[in-house]
C-alpha cells in the first residue's frame, strides 16, 4: 500500500513536470476542449431561438447550460490512453511497465487524476466566463449538488476503465484507429455530446440508457442541471455502480488475455 | 514542365508507398465512410427540430458540409502530410538534403509527402456538394458558380499560405509540430456557418485561423450571400499571404543552420 502510494506520489511529480514542459501543447489541446461543446453550444442555442426559445424540456438557456457543464464533465471524464497504447506496444514500452511489480494502470490513473487537477481550475475560469457572456440559466438546490459529486466521480471511473479496456484491442490489432473511431462516433451520439438525450428520439434514449455511454457524460450534466428527478438520479447512481463494477471486471479479464497474446516488441 | 515531371514522380512514388499496405484501402474507406456519417447525423438532428439555421437552408448548410469534407481532404491530402515532414526534417536534419537539389525546396518540401487515401474524402465531399447542388437547382446562376470556384482556390491558396507560416516556424523554434494541430481542432467549427458565431470567434476563424475562406465564404458565394467587398478581400488577403509565406519562408531559410550529426 505505501508503495503504491509512492507510484502515485511520483507520478503526479512527473505529468506535472511533463505537462509544465509541453504548455503550448496543453494550450492547443483545451482550445480542442473547449471549442467543440461551444460550437454545438451556440448551433443548439441558435435552433432553440428561432424554435421560438425552446425544444422539449430545454429552453435556450438550458442549452447554454447544458453545453457548459458538459464540456466541465468531458474534462473530468476523458483519457487519452487509446491513442497511447498501441504507441507503448509498438515501441516495446510496455515492456518495461510489465517489469514493475505494479500493475501499468496505476500510472495511467496517476497522469490522469494530475492533469486534470491542473487543466480543470482554468476550464473552471472559461465555463464562467462562457457562462455570462452566454447568459446561461442554473437554479443549484443541494442535493443536485451532493448527487452530482458521486454521479462524476462515478462517470468518470466507468469512463476510464472501459477507455482503458478499449485500448487493449492494440494487443491484438495495429489497427486501433479504426476501432477508436467507431467508439467516437458511439460516444458522440449517446453520451449527450451532440445533443442532450431527451430531445432525442426515444429509441436513442432507451439504447444510450441501455449502454453506458450515457452514465459516462450526460448523466451527472442532467443530473446537474436539474433535469433528473431525484429518484431517478439516485436510481441512475445505482445504474452507474452497477457500470463500474462491470467494468472493473472486464479490464482485468481484458488485460489478462491481453497479456497472454502479448509478444514484445522493441529492444 | 519540370515541375510537372516532380510532381507525378512523387505522387507514383507516394501511391506505391501506400499500395504495399493494400487493407489500408479498405480501412480508410470505413473511417472516411465513417466521418461522413457523423457529419450527416448532426446534421439530421439538428435539421428534425428546425427548417433553417441562422438563415441557412438544410441544403445549403449540406453543400457546405460537402465543401468542409472536400477542403478537409484535400488539406490532409496535399498540404498538412508535406508541411509535418517538413518540420520533421529541420528537426533531424534530412533538410540539407533537400536543400541541396537544384530544386526550389519550399516546392520540394510541398510536394514529396501526400495524403494518398485522402482522395476517398475529397471524392466523398465532392459527391456531398453535388448532391446539395443538385437540390439547391435552379438557384444558382452562372456568376455564382464563378464566384464558388474562385473562393474555393483563394480559401486553398489562403490556407496553403496559413500553413506554410506555422511551418517555417520550425526554422526558429524546432519543435513545432503540435502548432499544425490548433488548425484541426479549429477547421472542425467550419462544418457550421461562421455567421452562427459570435464577432469574437467569427473574426478569429477568418483572420487568425483562416477556416472561414476555405468553408463558409466558397458557399456564401454559392448561395448569393457574398457580397463584393469580401470578395475583393478575399482576393488581396490570398494575394497578400502568399507572397508574405513566401518571403517568411526565404527569411527562415536564411536562418537555418543544418543540425545534422
Amino acid at each position: 500500500m505505501k508503495a503504491l502510494f509512492q507510484l502515485y506520489i511520483q507520478q503526479f511529480k512527473t505529468t506535472f513536470a511533463t505537462m509544465f514542459q509541453y504548455r503550448a501543447s496543453l494550450i492547443i489541446w483545451m482550445i480542442g476542449q473547449v471549442l467543440e461543446p461551444l460550437v454545438y453550444l451556440i448551433v443548439w442555442s441558435t435552433v432553440s431561438n428561432s424554435n421560438g426559445g425552446n425544444i422539449g424540456s430545454y429552453n435556450t438557456g438550458a442549452f447554454v447550460s447544458y453545453f457548459i457543464i458538459l464540456m466541465l464533465v468531458n474534462q473530468v471524464t476523458y483519457t487519452w490512453v487509446m491513442f497511447d497504447y498501441e504507441y507503448r506496444i509498438r515501441q516495446g514500452f510496455l515492456s518495461f511497465a510489465l517489469l514493475k511489480p505494479v500493475h501499468p494502470i496505476h500510472a495511467d490513473i496517476a497522469d490522469n487524476l494530475m492533469s486534470k487537477a491542473i487543466t480543470l481550475p482554468i476550464l473552471t475560469v472559461i465555463a464562467v466566463i462562457l457562462a455570462l457572456s452566454f447568459h446561461a440559466s442554473l437554479t443549484l438546490t443541494s442535493w443536485r449538488i451532493i448527487l452530482f459529486i458521486p454521479g462524476l466521480l462515478l462517470a468518470f471511473g466507468i469512463r476510464f476503465l472501459l477507455e482503458w479496456t478499449l485500448a487493449q484491442a492494440a494487443f491484438w490489432t495495429t489497427r486501433v484507429s479504426a476501432i477508436n473511431q467507431i467508439y467516437f462516433f458511439f460516444l458522440l451520439f449517446l453520451s449527450g455530446q451532440i445533443a442532450p438525450l431527451s430531445i432525442l428520439p426515444s429509441a436513442i434514449q432507451i439504447t444510450a440508457k441501455i449502454l453506458p455511454f450515457y452514465w459516462m457524460m450526460g448523466f451527472p450534466t442532467e443530473l446537474l442541471l436539474g433535469k433528473v428527478t431525484l429518484a431517478s438520479a439516485l436510481f441512475g447512481i445505482g445504474v452507474q455502480a452497477v457500470w463500474l463494477t462491470i467494468a472493473v471486471w472486464l479490464v482485468r479479464v481484458v488485460w489478462r488475455l491481453g497479456v497472454r497474446a502479448y509478444a514484445a516488441v522493441g529492444q | 514542365m519540370n515541375y510537372f515531371r516532380l510532381l507525378r514522380v512523387f505522387f507514383r512514388v507516394n501511391v506505391a508507398g501506400e499500395l504495399a499496405y493494400r487493407i489500408n484501402f479498405f480501412i480508410n474507406l470505413f473511417q472516411s465512410v465513417l466521418g461522413l456519417g457523423m457529419s450527416l447525423a448532426g446534421f439530421a438532428i439538428i435539421f428534425s427540430f428546425t427548417t433553417t439555421l441562422g438563415g441557412w437552408r438544410p441544403e445549403e448548410i449540406l453543400a457546405l458540409v460537402g465543401v468542409y469534407v472536400m477542403i478537409g481532404g484535400i488539406i490532409r491530402f496535399a498540404i498538412q502530410p508535406g508541411m509535418e515532414q517538413l518540420i520533421q526534417s529541420v528537426r533531424d536534419g534530412t533538410f540539407d538534403f533537400t536543400l541541396t537539389k537544384p530544386e526550389d525546396a519550399q516546392l520540394l518540401a510541398g510536394i514529396s509527402r501526400i495524403g494518398i487515401w485522402e482522395i476517398i474524402n475529397i471524392c466523398l465531399g465532392f459527391s456531398l456538394l453535388v448532391i446539395a447542388l443538385v437540390r439547391i437547382g435552379g438557384r444558382i446562376g452562372g456568376l455564382q458558380a464563378v464566384e464558388f470556384l474562385a473562393m474555393l482556390l483563394t480559401g486553398s491558396v489562403i490556407i496553403y499560405s496559413f500553413f506554410l507560416i506555422l511551418t517555417t516556424l520550425a526554422f526558429w523554434w524546432v519543435r513545432v509540430e503540435n502548432i499544425l494541430v490548433i488548425f484541426q481542432s479549429m477547421y472542425d467549427a467550419g462544418r457550421w456557418p461562421v455567421s452562427l458565431y459570435p464577432g469574437w470567434l467569427r473574426y478569429g476563424l477568418t483572420f487568425v485561423v483562416p477556416v472561414a475562406f476555405a468553408t463558409t465564404i466558397p458557399v456564401e458565394a454559392l448561395t448569393n450571400r457574398l457580397n463584393w467587398v469580401t470578395l475583393l478581400t478575399a482576393f488581396v488577403l490570398a494575394i497578400a499571404l502568399f507572397i508574405a509565406s513566401r518571403m517568411f519562408w526565404k527569411l527562415g531559410l536564411k536562418h537555418y543552420s543544418g543540425t545534422s550529426a
